[in-house]
């Protein structure tokens, strides 16, 4: 059926602020929609209140509404604009919720709206446990025994019939929020209040725990026509009892026999037909039994999901594009593969490499958290890698971590003591894949690793091929001695040069030379969903130490964007949407745009965002290899966050231009001691400090700048162990815990500005003018983070003075900083007299924030300020605000049960909304100003 | 990845190029026509496919040999591919249904293998160039010597080859009182094909390539199959005029693959080696009769000409394939008789298309009526 004629406007809803669970991946395929409902001639409107999404940019949609996700908001825009259908499958489980929300109300009846791409019915069957497993049963699929409780007797009954281990399943909740495993009795009453409260609904499914058995996930794309593909199918490293968003996943399966798998497709198929009657994505998860290939079936997800997302990345197949086509009618055979352009988009994707995804944790932000994983999702972000083999993709994702791994082991990080890693082995934790390779190591049988942790034995043989690399290694005494041939398997098997270093106790560069004297260097394949069967045009690409680079670089005149790597707290989605305008802006000012990430939640990794693609990790050695090959006219780090910044010295000494402020500059405003020893010159005042290397010279500081004092390491992200102190013996005990775990660094200790305001700038310098992009005042009193303050565009409560004042600063800064492009100032006002705090001279948390409250594109002109094809002067535009914009963060604590809300110096929040006020008079307003110091801790 | 040190080894095509690699398998030489698959599950099916007979096959997957081998998922007895090329031998695996390593397999049967080489390069050659004779060698590494062995390979075109995979004596299958009575023409087939008749309530009888008609028409079938099988249909006039004369009796018949270029050929249409055919499991088709698509399961190196179909005034196209608009099935006008280019009973691959083994029993059962 071609496309149906009668929807002219779509509306698509996003998913709202980022939190656990529900991360950017639906701002890839919020927007991947958009643009595919655009190319029909559709017009799309748009509603999300998270500002740092690129959906919601004037790029994406035709009409934008950062509004709350409430159907209040739903009534505001069907009243104001006529809108023919809605699409909610895009937004993750909260527009879902919304929409089924606003189908009660009548709101879809009223104003006359189709809702395409879902079946109401088909949701509500996915999301009632007990509902599901009667249908599943109903087709001849097999699942879980369990039953299902609405109370706590209905519960205990429940574990009694099916006894220990079991899992409790609260309905309607996201990523698994309130379950858990239950292994002994004397856990059972806690764990099943949890989930029924949890529960909008108070129910939970009770189940038999399948513990070990191997989990997949299948991908599948259906029309209206009832034709279905599955375009990928990815399989846990991690075996069932961890949340899949938690476990390290790996496609194509790995381990998995065409009669084992042709069963899974098609009870997959089998139950996606059953499943009502609507043509879109679909997300289906089995588990088998090793033992005997018995499959039964977890759960769907009759949506497009964070898995979609990824099999996207993986396959190259643009599941969101596609599934939006199908919403408006087209059949899959009447649609292009959009990567070769040539052939079906009715076809199933084959790879001829390997994807590695390794969730990002960071539980170092929610102290006293449970560091254990479990049913219940606790990763903040993932990286994704890609490898012509296990081995080369699953190092990669390490290095891709941005946790100062260098690959899997071999860089000095390893545990040494069986017992712990024996223990680690058992009790799951982030590090699990790491403290494998460990006990491999030390020669712990894979069997026995085998039984703890119930991975399948040929991921364990596969690690073990590590250890016996590293022990054929030790042969050789220096970089020259190791023959090409097994330097090079090194390679092909995921070593970095800084691993190699670590083994023969050399430096990195030694072994980097040795390589490329051998001529060891990274060829690019591409990802093009047929293995090569077809030609195709789409320049995304991946490294591999193979034969033939089939990424040719062209003559033209390149700019390289480095993205921000995983999400994290602190580093999240706002840097996304910077590097895809700083792409657009490059391909603007006639450079070819090549953009280098490894997120694979992310739209700058989408293959027609930028010019070229290197899904990479943001990894020096990788990225050395990369402008070798490019040579670029120059790299931009400002875009993506501290990631990117910290390799802008390595880039700068291996001879490539940093696109925009200088190296220097940016280490000038990094480094405590020479940004005071500025500030001092040009007569601003900041908070009184010290930097100390001991315990002894920190308290002298302290006592001198007087309690309570400010103390965090020097280069950190997201406020990182920052603190607030307030006497010697807690300064001692923080001190000696920042150099525990971060060693070779110093301590600063600052002065803390009690009850004092904060504001911070953001604002853009062409060595000209400096144009001041928005003044936010923080609700919040200083000591919170800023990225967990409330902050106000324009100021609210300063005075007229004050604004002068870091309006002035601001200018003197950039100036003396010699900013080229972006630059954010946090202030502090106490009795009405302004501190500099920090200065950071890239693209901040509340650049897209400020973009989206005052409608200016400021990252495009920053983009041209940095290449300095133009000047600040040669672009013409309106802010336009009426009343407030509020930047509000927004939490995930409810994912970490014995967690308490408390606030202080460092970042803890997930995400943030936006809210538009009129005036100060306002209850959202109001309320937040009340409670401003209420979560003020530490 | 084997533990043994590994050896050389070097595969050489028809036209000089030459892949240096490493050594796997069985020691010596393969040769063949060169062919890739570009499917990520079942190996071990492929490489027993009679179909591939006499080739060389380059698997696209990074790993094989990773879940091991089960000698109960084989399509026929023998390892049938003349040598495998691929990126990561895989000799580790993990499957406890699985019986013994790929290593030892390949031993077992006399199998060469070549990997650890650039086998995304190979495709592409193989794309952009056609298919063409290649040679893998784990034993002489001289390419001078080894290009002339390669030149002695017979051309693909114009060999017939279903006479060597296809069984040497008759046999049956199935329960012998089932009232759906089905001659099988064995061009080479796969065991799943017989297997899906079998489980459809069908008795079976089994002949050679070569029988003579009066001998198969001695069995009383009810419907006639013809299997796929490896080679040039347009060598096997024995076959063709078997076909043509089965098709006068006007009863069901059913092909699959060769079976399907063979029924071609007897209706006058034509076939051609195509550039280099279509190997995997995600091949995209079309029914143009239900309106429905199917995921396919393929191999093959020769086609069916759709210039003479659309001028055919004995048969029309019932399926296509939707990535290059190739004749996928066909049914004869005047006869019950049908056939797919792709392979339905999968094994590897979807199993989307088992509906055409329903088809040809419901075509028999109303025809008996």
């Amino acid at each position: 059926m071609p496309r149906d004629a009668s929807i002219k406007s779509v509306l698509i809803i996003g998913s709202g602020p980022i939190i656990i669970g529900q991360a950017c991946e639906f701002d890839y395929s919020g927007s991947q929609a958009s643009r595919s409902l655009r190319e029909e001639g559709i017009e799309v409107s748009l509603i999300n209140s998270n500002p740092a999404t690129i959906m919601t940019d004037p790029l994406t949609a035709d009409h934008i509404y950062l509004m709350p996700l409430t159907v209040e908001s739903l009534r505001h825009i069907l009243s104001e604009r006529k809108i023919d259908a809605v699409l909610a499958t895009m937004g993750g489980q909260t527009a879902l919720n919304l929409a089924i929300e606003a189908g009660k109300q009548g709101l879809w009846e009223e104003f006359d709206v189709k809702l395409i791409g879902v079946d109401l019915d088909a949701i509500e069957l996915a999301e009632n446990r007990e509902e599901f497993r009667k249908h599943v049963i109903s087709i001849g699929l097999s699942v879980a025994p369990s039953f299902i409780a609405n109370s706590f007797l209905e519960g205990k009954n429940a574990s009694q019939k099916i006894g220990f281990p079991l899992v409790i399943r609260p309905s309607y909740t996201l990523g698994g929020h309130g379950g858990g495993f239950v292994h002994v009795e004397e856990e059972f009453d806690e764990a099943l209040r949890r989930g029924l409260n949890a529960s909008p609904s108070h129910e939970v499914l009770v189940e038999k725990a399948v513990l070990g058995w191997k989990e997949y996930e299948l991908e599948l794309l259906r029309d209206n026509n009832d034709n279905v593909v599955i375009i990928c199918t990815v399989e846990n490293l991690d075996p069932m009892g961890i949340h899949t968003g938690d476990s390290i996943t790996v496609a194509p399966a790995m381990t998995l026999s065409d009669t084992a798998y042709q069963e899974m497709r098609n009870q997959s198929i089998k139950l996606m037909r059953s499943m009502g009657n609507f043509a879109g994505g679909c997300n289906i998860q089995f588990s088998i039994n090793p033992e005997t290939e018995e499959l039964i079936c977890i759960e769907i997800n009759p949506r497009v999901s964070r898995s979609s997302a990824l099999a996207s990345k993986a396959t190259g197949y643009p599941i969101a594009k596609i599934a939006a086509k199908l919403a408006i009618g087209y059949n899959l055979d009447e649609l292009k593969n959009q990567i070769t352009k040539t052939t079906s988009a009715y076809f199933e994707p084959t790879l001829d490499y390997v994807i590695v995804k390794m969730p990002r944790w960071n539980f170092d932000k929610f102290y006293g958290s449970d560091h254990t994983l479990g049913l219940q999702m606790k990763s903040v972000g993932e990286v994704m890698s890609i490898g012509r083999n296990f081995l080369e993709a699953l190092q990669k994702a390490c290095q891709s971590q941005e946790n100062n791994r260098a690959g899997l082991g071999a860089d000095k990080k390893e545990w040494i003591k069986t017992e712990d890693i024996i223990h680690r082995l058992e009790v799951v934790s982030d590090d699990r894949i790491y403290r494998v390779k460990d006990a491999l190591r030390l020669g712990v049988p894979i069997k026995s690793i085998q039984k703890l942790t119930k991975i399948d034995p040929w991921y364990l043989k596969q690690i073990k091929q590590l250890v016996n690399l590293e022990n054929e290694l030790m042969q050789y005494n220096i970089p020259d001695d190791i023959p090409e041939s097994f330097f090079r398997e090194l390679k092909v098997n995921g070593y970095s040069d800084s691993q190699i270093a670590w083994l023969m106790r050399v430096d990195e560069r030694t072994v980097t030379k040795q390589r490329k004297k051998l001529g060891i260097r990274r060829t690019y394949k591409m990802v093009d969903t047929c293995a090569a069967e077809f030609e195709a045009q789409t320049p995304y690409f991946y490294s591999t130490f193979d034969f033939e680079n089939e990424s040719v670089p062209t003559d033209n005149k390149k700019i390289v964007v480095l993205g921000s790597g995983p999400n994290r707290i602190g580093q999240g989605i706002e840097f996304d949407y910077c590097c895809v305008h700083g792409v657009m802006a490059i391909k603007e000012a006639g450079y070819e745009s090549i953009m280098v990430n490894c997120n694979p939640e992310t739209v700058s990794t989408d293959f027609d965002i930028a010019d070229k693609l290197y899904f990479e990790p943001i990894y020096w050695e990788h990225l050395e290899e990369i402008l070798e090959l490019e040579k670029p006219e120059g790299v931009i780090v400002q875009l993506g966050g501290q990631t990117a910044l910290k390799l802008s010295h390595k880039i700068k000494e291996a001879g490539y231009n940093i696109v925009g402020t200088s190296v220097d500059s940016m280490d000038l405003a990094e480094d405590r001691g020479r940004f005071s020893d500025l500030l001092k010159e040009l007569n601003i005042p900041y908070p009184r400090y010290g930097v100390a290397e001991d315990v002894d010279e920190a308290i002298r500081i302290a006592n001198e700048v007087t309690y309570p004092v400010l103390v965090r390491p020097s280069y950190v992200l997201g406020g990182q162990r920052m603190r607030i102190v307030i006497n010697d013996a807690e300064l001692e005990r923080h001190v000696l815990s920042i150099f525990k775990h971060m060693p070779d660094n110093r301590v600063l200790v600052d002065q803390f500005l009690e009850r004092a305001k904060e504001a911070e700038v953001d604002a853009i310098y062409d060595g000209d003018e400096v144009l001041i992009m928005g003044i936010m005042e923080h609700i919040e009193p200083a000591g919170i983070h800023s990225g967990d303050s409330s902050a106000v565009l324009p100021t609210y409560s300063l005075s007229d003075q004050a604004i002068e004042k870091m309006k002035e600063y601001t200018e003197k800064l950039a100036k003396a900083l010699n900013i080229k492009g972006l630059i954010n100032i946090q202030f502090a006002i106490k009795d009405d007299f302004v501190y500099v705090i920090e200065a950071n001279p890239r693209a901040s948390r509340t650049t897209p924030f400020i973009a989206k409250a005052y409608q200016v594109p400021f990252l495009k002109i920053a983009t041209h300020v940095m290449l300095g094809n133009k000047k600040i002067k040669d672009f013409e535009f309106e802010k336009k605000l009426e009343g407030y914009a509020i930047k509000v963060p927004v939490f995930s604590f409810n994912k970490f049960p014995n967690v308490d809300k408390q606030l202080g110096p460092e970042m803890k929040s997930t995400g943030e909304a936006i809210q538009f006020i009129k005036d100060l008079n306002d209850p959202f307003f109001r309320k937040l100003d009340k409670e401003r110091s209420m979560y003020l801790s530490r | 990845m084997t533990d043994k040190a590994l050896q050389d080894a070097v595969l050489l095509l028809e036209d000089g190029t030459v892949f240096r690699g490493k050594a796997a398998g069985k020691k010596g030489i393969g040769v063949g026509e060169i062919c890739f698959n570009t499917g990520m599950t079942g190996y071990q099916e492929i490489f027993t496919d009679p179909s591939y007979f006499g080739q060389i096959l380059v698997t696209t997957n990074a790993h094989i040999g990773n879940y091991g081998i089960k000698s109960a998922e084989v399509e026929s007895e023998n390892i049938q591919i003349a040598g495998l090329v691929c990126k990561n031998f895989t000799d580790q695996y993990s499957r406890p249904l699985a019986d013994t390593a790929i290593q030892k397999y390949f031993e077992e049967n006399n199998i060469v293998c070549i990997h650890q080489l650039d086998t995304r390069a190979i495709v592409k050659h193989i794309r952009s160039k056609g298919a063409m004779n290649c040679l893998i060698s784990t034993s002489e590494l001289d390419v001078e010597k080894l290009m002339e062995k390669c030149k002695e390979i017979p051309s693909m075109e114009g060999l017939e080859l279903a006479s060597k995979v296809s069984t040497s004596d008759s046999y049956d299958m199935g329960d012998d009182g089932s009232d759906i009575k089905i001659a099988v023409l064995d061009f080479g087939t796969k065991k799943n094909i017989l297997k899906c008749f079998v489980e459809r309530g069908a008795y079976l009888k089994v002949f050679p390539a070569k029988t003579e008609i009066e001998e198969i028409l001695k069995f009383g079938a009810d419907g006639f199959f013809l299997s796929n099988g490896p080679g040039d249909p347009s060598s096997m006039d024995y076959a063709i005029s078997t076909i043509k004369a089965l098709l006068e009796l006007k009863k069901p018949m059913f092909g699959i693959c060769l079976g399907h270029q063979l029924l071609a050929l007897a209706n006058d249409i034509p076939t051609y080696k195509m550039h280099h055919g279509h190997r995997g499991i995600n091949h995209p088709v079309k029914n143009l009769v239900t309106g429905y698509c199917e995921i396919t399961s393929q191999n093959h190196g020769f086609g069916v000409s759709p210039e003479a179909i659309a001028q055919s005034t004995k048969v029309e196209i019932t399926h296509q394939n939707l990535n290059d608009n190739t004749i996928e099935g066909i049914k004869v006008i005047d006869a019950p008789a049908f056939s797919v280019q792709y392979h339905p009973e999968a094994s590897p691959g979807p199993h989307d298309s088992r509906y055409l083994f329903d088809d040809f029993i419901a075509l028999i059962k109303n025809h008996k009526n």
